[in-house]
């Protein structure tokens, strides 16, 4: 099981394509689970409504109150930046206010990105 | 909670005594947060940063403890929950509210200003149509908890603040476990929490 683990592992990182396009949105989905206390993909909470964040510049969602830091990233959300920042959020964009440790997993995050890229432009969720 | 039966002075007794208790359970929790703050206290600027990334993560957490008591409120007066369930619903809506309370002063023991509660809550109050539909509901904000209290807990720079936020975070996945039985679901469907 650990040797299956690691091949696919690192078959994934052999492939030059993204790691996201490769991503399993399904197992994503249960990732995204863990984003649930501070976010939703239609609402924004204590952190700001998912959908049509890809290619959306960071910090700027009409009505939410952003920090300082996440405001002046000059981000435009892909998932390369996508992928840096849930590693490590603290750390990637010193200053946010998403306090939250991470995703440490790099096959996890890949999944959820995969996830997030379908849902977050999903007509039947996002209008 | 029927207030009809404590005019009497033992009834009347009994609730001072009661309540006495439960300051005591708050200031023991309270004493747990200043050891932490004591600390930071003493510090000079680098040490201003860490507060400064503590007081962010306790108000996201107490962002979350808002919502969830609202969550609460809104399961509690729905009309959907039927007694012991209902009971349930309350008693952990004041586990929350203690949660909040605790998290608040601390925020502002460590120079911080504690994050506001909304006026309004997006729920999806349309979906909410039956008490198995309210549980589930809220379990699923119960689980967010755990998982934002786990994503708390490594990036605390004080320890001390760091057993209170899993001691919060048990407290959250017993919440879990109950209303995961109570719909009749596995408990702890997992050896590890995400
Ligand atoms: C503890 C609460 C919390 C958790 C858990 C959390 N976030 Fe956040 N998130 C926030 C907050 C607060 C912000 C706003 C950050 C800022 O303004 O600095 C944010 C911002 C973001 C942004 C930037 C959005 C924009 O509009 O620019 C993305 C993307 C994001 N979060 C993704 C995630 C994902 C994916 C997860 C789950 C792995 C997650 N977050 C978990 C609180 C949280």
């Amino acid at each position: 099981m650990r040797l299956l683990v690691l091949l696919v592992g690192s078959l994934a990182m052999i492939g030059p394509s993204c790691f996201a396009a490769d991503g399993d949105a399904g197992h994503g989905a249960g990732i995204y689970q863990r984003c649930l206390a501070c976010h939703s993909l239609q609402h924004s909470r204590s952190g700001p409504r998912h959908c049509g964040v890809f290619g959306r510049k960071a910090g700027t969602l009409p009505g939410y109150a952003y920090s300082q830091a996440m405001k002046k990233s000059g981000i435009i959300w892909d998932e390369t930046n996508l992928n840096r920042f849930l590693e490590n959020p603290l750390k990637t964009l010193p200053g946010t206010k998403m306090a939250y440790a991470g995703v440490k997993d790099a096959k996890d995050r890949a999944d959820l990105i995969a996830y997030l890229k379908q849902a977050t432009r999903d007509p039947a969720i996002c209008d | 909670m029927s207030d009809v039966n404590l005019q009497t002075e033992s009834a009347a007794d009994r609730r001072s005594f009661l309540s006495g208790l439960g300051k005591i359970t708050l200031s023991a929790t309270a004493i747990a947060l200043l050891a932490g703050q004591d600390r930071v206290g003493l510090i000079g600027s680098a040490k201003a940063q860490t507060a400064n990334n503590d007081v962010a993560i306790l108000n996201a957490a107490l962002g979350a403890e808002q919502e969830a008591i609202a969550a609460y409120q809104l399961g509690a007066a729905s009309g959907l929950l039927q007694k012991p369930v209902l009971d349930l619903a309350v008693q952990f809506q004041g586990h929350h509210k203690e949660h909040a309370s605790a998290l608040a002063t601390t925020v502002k023991k460590l120079g911080g200003t504690p994050v506001e509660a909304k006026k309004t809550y997006s729920f999806p109050t349309q979906k909410l149509k039956s008490q198995e539909d309210v549980l589930a509901f809220a379990a699923e904000l119960e689980k967010g908890a755990v998982s934002a209290y786990l994503g708390a807990v490594p990036i605390l720079t004080d320890r001390e603040l760091a057993r209170v936020a899993a001691s919060i975070l048990g407290d959250e996945a017993m919440h879990w476990a109950v209303l995961r039985q109570a719909l009749g679901q596995n408990p702890v469907p997992t050896a590890f929490l995400a």
